[in-house]
């Protein structure tokens, strides 16, 4: 079958998928992004979260047919198109040391862009419970931790 | 999609930072960008897709492998079985394990055929087509009945029955007398990685009859000299390039899918990429060993230990992987970090049909510091002493003597570090209502803190650096300085693997403070330089950190001679892009001195040797270094329902000089966070040699309502030994946070545990 929807604000398309591939599939394999991660692909460790019309979901879960037509965000498209720079997440993840390995970065990142637009003011509590989602097994997750808050900061800052 | 993603670029590190500070990761941007190439991600034109069948039964003789259906598969390449392996057999120590089964299957997960095909559903449908004949056997499930003489034999080839290693420690008296005695039987479940980059990478066949692998693995090195025996290829014709390693904890130790990858690039003529999913990853690489161990201490009534005896037996499943290496470690270090003047240890490595176990941080000694810290809080209880005071008596301190006759001949701050958990304050005792999310249950909403005690515990442990019992240690750098637009550049090579821990960062640091350039370039490590050794055994800071060094040191002496030739200046260093006198005075600028020319120098680097121990007694210099962690843990238990909850997980640890302080604690918060899945979470379940939780769902490690804050002190003592001084740090912050939360638990709840991961029903009966 053949898709079409909008990624990272671009119209992509793509042919002969068969109807069992994820989004994830689709965005990683057909149409060269593969900044959303492949670490479990059943929903449990949240490395594959993308906006699928403004709504945070796992790519993985989503069947790339229920895409057609939608707009999704991913990783890659968070950093400023033309001057390059970073969303103040993204900087945030690299000022504290939140990234070792990064395989859970790009997940984590949209996780926590989407509590920090909803709740720049969130908790500690409150922010752990927006990424229980999200599994890291490199930094125990107290350096994400800080590079919430900070980025959470910054966000507020300019609110 | 045209074209391919395989070779990584070279990783410009821009921002200063010497040795000692923090400065951010080169890679960092590219990872917080989704730009960062891991080997999942790798992409070719023309590629294929490889998948894996693997046997569903423990133990079975194979009659027959039916490829046809398989190859009938419209869009399938290739079929493969074990008649098309030229060489099939490897093995990281001992080559016991075969690419592709073939008369037999010895663990539930065994590769027994693979399949190369244009799309991924595709290949594994065709898999899931071969039809293979199986005489199912018996497994062998039980490590200590595997020990008997009348146990089926799993290797008929390996000379001592399925005892793949026993090591003996004899130190002091056989028999001495002690005032006071404790006992106690000690289990480990079986522990994955589960990191979260499963295992991937590509083949490329090449035009000379060999293969590019690009693919993520710990030791470039080790994977080309397996991969190229078995393909029967010269090691020359299999070029390996490092892919983006998502995590490794000693998973990656091992081959998974790299021979397999190649076999179908090299028998198709195209690319071949292989991704495991999930489910496949938990079969794809080795665990942590499971373990029994029984333990004995004799001590003073004033709390003296006079002496300890153990047995362990650690469960290495079918194949051999790393067995012998931990079982010496299990050994060497089962005794901990304490002085012990009568030490018998007897250890066991075992073939079972359970899955292979091999390397996981902390590599043996894990398991023995859950039991021999057990066996420390029963001493205190039994003594009426504090369990942090009976560690202190009897700690272990530079100059003490190990159960292996070795001097401890550096920094060993055990009863500091004990001292400095123990200080630290505690965590507020809450009153009035609590927030569900940080009671045992959380949002579970099983309690607002009705049942629920709290509990305080404490660990120490001892961990070995680099690899030991005269093992040839060693890395390589090559090390470029060149003038490149202006200012002088220099570039370090090394086949060392990447993993997270951040050594790109470190050697760009050494590189800066060696060579008092800014601009350092980290070259895509591969096979076209020597060998770095293995990113694990919390080793490649000292080892590829010293082959690093040492090749600045190198290009460092030339730059100067060049500068004494050319400028007659008796110049002693570099800095700040200038060569400088003893006083720090400028004599020449790098620009000038370097020229057009560029100044290279590769460099083999050794740490001093150790030795093998004593096969009767298990004596001998063995261990190249010591390090030592301690952790207090707080806990909330719900008394009622057997929930446990980590308040607070504070450790302090000695790393002989904090060479990037800001990633040494990201290295002590993630390794005690292991420590912790280990202690409540984390277990394989095997049941009848069958896992019964290959997923995420049923496979649970800790999440971020999981974690509980992670103070850290960190100390520095330096090894006069080491380069800059520096302790390897990534594994002794797993060793004693599993301890310290299970005696937090047995404080809260009165209950003597013994084994680990504690669950709820170890607490409610």
């Amino acid at each position: 079958m053949r898709l079409s929807f909008t990624v990272n604000g671009h119209e992509m398309k793509a042919d002969d998928i068969w109807p069992g591939e994820s989004l994830l599939y689709v965005l990683r394999e057909r149409m060269g992004m593969p900044g959303s991660k492949n670490a479990c692909e059943q929903g449990e460790c949240g490395s594959c979260t993308v906006y699928l019309d403004d709504v945070a979901v796992c790519a993985c879960l989503v069947a790339a047919g229920q895409a057609q037509g939608r707009s999704v965000r991913t990783v890659e498209g968070l950093s400023d198109d033309e001057s390059g720079s970073l969303d103040p997440v993204q900087q945030a993840f690299v000022d504290t040391g939140a990234v070792q390995c990064g395989f859970c970065t790009p997940g984590l990142i949209v996780a926590a862009h989407d509590l920090v637009r909803r709740k720049p003011d969130a908790s500690d509590a409150e922010i752990r419970e927006a990424l229980a989602g999200n599994l890291c097994r490199c930094t125990g997750y107290e350096k994400i931790l800080d590079a919430v808050r900070l980025a959470a900061a910054k966000v507020g800052e300019h609110a | 999609m045209t074209g391919s993603t395989t070779r990584a670029a070279p990783l410009e590190s821009t921002v200063s930072g010497v040795v000692g500070d923090s400065p951010q990761r080169p890679d960092g941007t590219l990872k917080v960008k989704g730009e960062f190439a891991y080997s999942s991600d790798m992409w070719h034109d023309e590629m294929l897709w490889g998948a894996t069948l693997r046997s569903p039964h423990p133990h079975a003789r194979i009659r027959a492998i039916d490829t046809g259906p398989a190859l009938a598969v419209s869009g399938v390449y290739a079929v493969l079985t074990h008649e098309d392996v030229p060489v099939n057999i490897y093995g990281l120590e001992h080559p016991d394990q075969p690419v592709l089964a073939e008369n037999v299957v010895r663990y539930q997960g065994e590769p027994v055929a693979i399949v190369a095909a244009d799309h991924p559903e595709t290949a594994r449908r065709a898999a899931a087509r071969v039809r293979v004949d199986y005489e199912v056997l018996d497994p062998v499930t039980d490590a200590e009945a595997a020990m008997r003489p009348d146990a089926p034999v799993l290797h008929p080839t390996h000379p001592d029955g399925n005892v793949v290693r026993h090591v003996r420690i004899r130190h002091g008296e056989e028999d001495p007398a002690a005032d006071v005695v404790v006992r106690g039987e000690y289990t480990v479940g079986m522990q994955d990685q589960a990191f979260l980059g499963p295992e991937s990478g590509m083949a490329v066949p090449a035009e000379d009859g060999g293969v590019d692998l690009f693919i993520a693995t710990q030791w470039l090195h080790a994977d080309q000299r397996q991969v190229a025996h078995a393909l029967n290829l010269p090691e020359e014709k299999v070029r390996l390039h490092l892919a983006g390693v998502g995590g490794a904890f000693g998973a990656r130790e091992d081959l998974s899918m790299q021979i397999h990858a190649c076999l179908l690039a090299l028998r198709t003529g195209k690319p071949v990429k292989i991704v495991y999913g999930r489910e496949e990853s938990f079969f794809g690489h080795v665990h942590r060993h499971p373990a029994v161990l029984r333990y004995e201490h004799g001590a003073t009534r004033e709390g003296d230990l006079v002496y300890v005896k153990a047995e362990i037996i650690l469960d290495g499943g079918a194949y051999a992987s790393t067995t012998s290496a931990v079982t010496g470690n299990a050994a060497t270090l089962g005794a901990g970090p304490y002085r012990i003047p009568n030490v018998r240890i007897d250890c066991y490595g075992v073939y079972t049909n359970n899955p292979p176990c091999g390397a996981m941080r902390g590599f043996g000694a894990v398991q023995a510091c859950f039991a021999y810290e057990s066996q420390l809080d029963k001493l205190a209880e039994t003594l009426g002493m504090h369990p942090v005071d009976v560690r202190i008596r009897n700690a272990l301190t530079e100059g003490s003597v190990m159960p292996t006759g070795q001097i401890v001949d550096s920094a060993a701050p055990v009863a500091e570090l004990l001292a400095l958990v123990r200080n630290r304050p505690m965590p507020a005792v809450p009153t009035g209502p609590r927030d569900l999310r940080e009671l045992p249950g959380g949002v579970s909403n099983t309690t607002h803190g009705e049942g629920v005690v709290r509990g305080v515990g404490y660990g120490v442990g001892i961990k070995n650096v680099g690899f030991s019992e005269g093992f040839d240690d060693y890395s390589t750098a090559r090390v470029r300085m060149a003038v490149i637009g202006g200012e002088p550049v220099v570039s370090v090579h090394t086949a060392a693997a990447e993993v997270g821990q951040g050594l790109v960062t470190l050697q760009a640091q050494i590189a800066r403070t060696e060579l008092g350039v800014q601009r350092v370039v980290i070259q895509p490590s591969d096979t076209s330089v020597g060998s770095a050794g293995s990113s694990s055994a919390s080793r490649q800071s000292y080892v590829t950190g010293g082959a690093v060094k040492a090749a600045c040191e190198e290009v460092r002496e030339a730059v100067l001679q060049l500068a004494a030739t050319r400028f007659g200046v008796a110049a002693v260093g570099l800095a700040g892009g200038k060569v400088v006198s003893d006083s720090q005075e400028v004599l020449a600028d790098l620009v000038e001195v370097l020229g057009a020319d560029t100044v290279e120098r590769t460099v083999e680097w050794r740490h001093r040797p150790t030795h093998p121990v004593d096969p009767l007694t298990g004596q001998g210099f063995a261990h190249v270094q010591y390090a030592f962690a301690a952790h207090r843990a707080v806990v909330d238990v719900d008394v009622e329902l057997g929930l446990v909850r980590v308040v607070e997980l504070a450790c302090a640890q000695d790393v002989g000089r904090a060479m990037n302080p800001d990633a040494v604690v990201g290295q002590i918060q993630g390794g005690s966070a292991q420590g912790l899945g280990l202690a409540v979470m984390e277990e394989i379940q095997v049941v009848d040699g069958v896992v019964r939780n290959p997923s995420f769902t049923d496979y649970l490690i800790p999440t971020v309502l999981d974690m509980p804050p992670m103070p850290i002190d960190v100390l520095e003592r330096a090894d006069p030994h080491a380069p800059y001084g520096l302790r390897g740090v990534g594994e002794p912050p797993t060793l004693s946070s599993t301890p310290a939360i299970v005696a937090a638990i047995r404080a809260a709840t009165g209950i003597a545990l013994t084994r680990v991961p504690v669950r709820p029903e170890h607490i409610v009966g």
